[in-house]
């Protein structure tokens, strides 16, 4: 391993040392490969713990906000209920419906959960603290995010169901629309920070970048929950029309591994969200710089599960017609804002960063309210009941 | 290269999460547009109208219980009304009381788990339901107290009610009472201005009263176009002619109307208890009636005023102790007959939507 890398890596280091202090003197030769194998492993296994510990956050909460108890029997407080649906999922039979295309359904769970854990990679976790600093970081979360669809639309296509199709075609079309107010609300970040890396984006934030591109960050919080597949915009999946959407057909584990998939695809989300626009792991001294990344994450994830359980699904046009006429624009003026404010501004100090950020929370103010109020139901009021008999009347009231 | 593409069928139901039990659609779809459809009906048949013949008058009543398990009071109502009428009995006022007590908030009840339900598939993610399946309990808990059971009530009889209220029933109602109406305007806070739920709501499948009236619907839906007919105005029977509510009406028919008319229901319907609780009277709660009822030759409908349209209970009889013929106009069967027009051209997800908004309950569609 090139001392480079273990000077800037904090993870790498520790890791390494550890390893060479474990290894014997005459195998020092191999100790780098060891320690490369142990840190991917133990980046990998972190999001595989991680997982059912929001499964389990996700499940307590929704059942708080829904005035019930939420998982509470398999240990302190129902920790342990993601491991036994894991248990259950696992030892419940594997069934491949009889019109199945039998290669393509077992490969498209594998297929939806690899991107997601290929974009682990590049989380900064904390102050020197992630798996790898790629230069072209912003395209290949993109590039990699994009490759889900074809998991979910292979698992849809080769069910042999009707339901599993449509959710599979609703996947195709609505994902790629997300992307583009994704890109574009991303194309202001790199304006913004010069670099497509993740760390250089971190360091370079002044202050958390939500405070600078209000418009950016909503924009690519909502994108990024359709991208998800989460409620409002779960529709892939939407039990109430079609059943259970793409992995309709789908048992056992391998339903599981779907869920995992998911599941693990809101995670690293949060983490892009808490990286690009919350100045991912920095904070004060006091707490350990992962410490504060998890805060923050915690606090995206505490958001997007409340969207969740609040707000009903939105139509499929109507989804499209979100993204096309309402993202899209306001993530081309965030665009634009940011690109003339640092032509104005290059390097900003304090006071222009005040100026920047005030001017940016009034466009994000007035855009949003003027496409609202274009593209809403206008005039909306609450309607005061209407009663047409007002006296008890007997036959002759109709 | 030509592209050429195939309209896709698909059988929602009878097992799907939406069809509120075991209702049957085979919709042709283009895509996520419904092009045709054909309701199946029939899977929860259990031939109640025949089996009404082969039990005596008294037993019907719990065969009642189970054609809209959601709104038992209402359906006991309405069959002990037509026997009533049948064998010219009186009722105690108590006992009129106590039924208009009880189906007042039976009304309440299947409001809130139409609504709740009309969330959910809407893809609320169960919030709303939660919240309307609270209060709910609260009143499954009061009937509880009534007749000792929650759902399949059987509280009505020929003649009245079969006990009257225990003393710890008036405070647990006064205290209902009380807090329901904030209840109600938290369910308008969470849901009501919400504007996903405007847009999936407002505007879709809008009829016109004429289409409803002459398609006989009734219930909210009828009132949600507009036309404020309501049995227990138009035809007052038990009290309600003695008591001061009120027919909340829509404007356009559309989804959005009916979830907005069922919510002003609840508003009157708890009036219309709390007038009662004011008034009831003391005395007996039941006229009695021999167990095994021989009604003259003869025959009597009754409609009412159930939560989700006109219920009434044609009966016919040839003197004997059971009824030779007891046809049940059932509204969730009838609501449904407009379903074609309400449904072609519009999306996969309206359909559900829609089908949620007419409330149908298969237990009182198959009997």
């Amino acid at each position: 391993m090139s001392p480079a890398v273990l000077e800037d890596n904090a993870l790498y280091r520790n890791i390494y040392s550890m390893i060479d202090w474990m290894l014997p003197d005459f195998l020092d030769g191999i100790t780098g490969y060891v320690a490369a194998f142990a840190i991917v492993l133990v980046v990998a296994n972190i999001v595989l713990v991680i997982t059912p510990l929001f499964i389990w956050f996700e499940r307590r909460l929704l059942g708080r906000f829904q005035q019930r108890l939420g998982p509470n029997r398999w240990g302190p407080f129902g920790l342990l209920q993601p491991i036994a649906d894991a248990i259950k999922l696992i030892i419940k039979e594997d069934i491949v419906p009889r019109g199945a295309d039998r290669a393509v359904f077992n490969a498209a769970p594998v297929v939806l959960f690899m991107p997601v854990m290929l974009m682990i990679a590049v989380i900064p976790f904390g102050t020197q603290f992630y798996l790898v600093d790629l230069n072209v970081a912003v395209l290949y979360i993109i590039a990699v995010g994009t490759l889900e669809t074809i998991g979910i639309f292979m698992a849809g296509w080769a069910s042999g169901n009707r339901y599993a199709l449509m959710g599979a075609v609703r996947s195709v079309a609505m994902l790629v629309s997300y992307e583009v107010p994704l890109v574009i609300a991303l194309a202001a970040v790199l304006v913004w920070s010069g670099s497509m890396s993740l760390v250089d984006i971190v360091e370079k934030q002044p202050v958390p970048l939500l405070l600078l591109q209000p418009l950016g960050f909503f924009v690519f919080l909502t994108a990024t929950i359709a991208e998800m597949n989460r409620a409002p915009f779960d529709l892939i999946e939407a039990e109430s029309e079609i059943v259970a959407g793409y992995h309709t057909e789908y048992s056992g584990m391998k339903f599981g591994v779907f869920q995992l998939a998911e599941f693990a695809s809101v995670v690293v989300g949060a983490g892009f969200i808490t990286a690009i626009f919350l100045k991912g792991a920095a904070g004060w001294s006091f707490l350990p710089s992962p410490m504060w990344f998890s805060l923050k994450w915690l606090v995206v994830i505490f958001c997007i599960i409340w969207i969740r359980a609040t707000l009903p699904r939105v139509r499929v046009d109507q989804v499209m017609g979100f993204a096309w006429k309402f993202l899209l624009p306001l993530s081309v003026i965030n665009l634009v804002a940011i690109a003339v404010e640092m032509v104005i501004w290059p390097a900003p100090g304090t006071t222009e960063l005040w100026i920047m950020g005030g001017i940016n929370f009034a466009i994000a103010g007035v855009a949003v309210s003027v496409l609202a109020t274009a593209l809403g139901h206008k005039n909306f009021s609450p309607r005061k009941p209407q009663f047409p008999i007002r006296k008890v009347a007997g036959k002759e009231g109709v | 290269m030509s592209v050429s593409s195939n309209s896709v069928t698909v059988n929602i139901g009878p097992q799907h999460p939406s069809t509120h039990g075991v209702f049957r659609l085979k919709v042709e779809f283009d895509g996520e547009e419904v092009l045709d459809l054909e309701p199946v009906f029939g899977y929860l048949h259990r031939g109640t109208e025949k089996l009404a013949e082969e039990r005596n008058y008294a037993q019907v009543v719990t065969l009642t219980d189970r054609l809209d398990y959601t709104a038992s009071m209402t359906n006991n109502q309405a069959y002990v009304l037509s026997c009533e009428k049948l064998g010219q009995i009186e009722v105690p006022e108590r006992g009129l009381y106590l039924r208009v007590i009880a189906a007042e908030l039976q009304r309440i009840a299947a409001h809130l788990m139409a609504t709740g339900f009309l969330l959910q598939d809407m893809g609320a993610m169960g919030t709303p339901l939660m919240y309307c399946f609270r209060e709910r309990e609260r009143i499954l808990e009061l009937f509880e107290m009534l007749c000792g059971a929650r759902i399949t009530n059987s509280y009505m009889r020929i003649g009245g009610v079969f006990y009257d209220a225990p003393e710890s029933f008036w405070p647990a109602l006064r205290q209902f009472l009380n807090e329901m109406p904030g209840y109600i305007e938290e369910y308008e806070a969470l849901m009501t201005g919400n504007e996903i739920l405007l847009g999936r709501t407002k505007g879709v499948s809008s009829l016109s009263v004429d289409d409803i009236v002459n398609a006989s619907i009734s219930g909210p839906m009828l009132r949600a176009a507009g036309l404020a007919w309501d049995v227990r105005k138009s035809d007052p029977y038990d009290i309600y002619s003695t008591l001061d509510f009120e027919i909340p009406v829509g404007i356009q028919g559309d989804v959005y109307d009916r979830y907005w008319v069922r919510l002003q229901e609840m508003r009157q319907s708890l009036s219309i208890v709390d007038q009662c609780f004011g008034r009831i009277p003391k005395g007996p709660v039941r006229t009695e009636v021999p167990l095994i009822f021989r009604p003259p030759v003869g025959d009597a409908y009754v409609p009412i005023e159930a939560p989700k349209g006109e219920l009434g209970f044609y009966i016919v009889s040839d003197g004997g102790i059971s009824p030779y013929r007891c046809k049940i106009r059932a509204p969730s069967f009838i609501n449904l007959t407009l379903l074609k027009e309400m449904l072609i051209g519009k999306k996969m997800a309206d359909l559900v939507v829609i089908l949620g908004s007419i409330d149908i309950n298969m237990g009182e569609v198959d009997r």
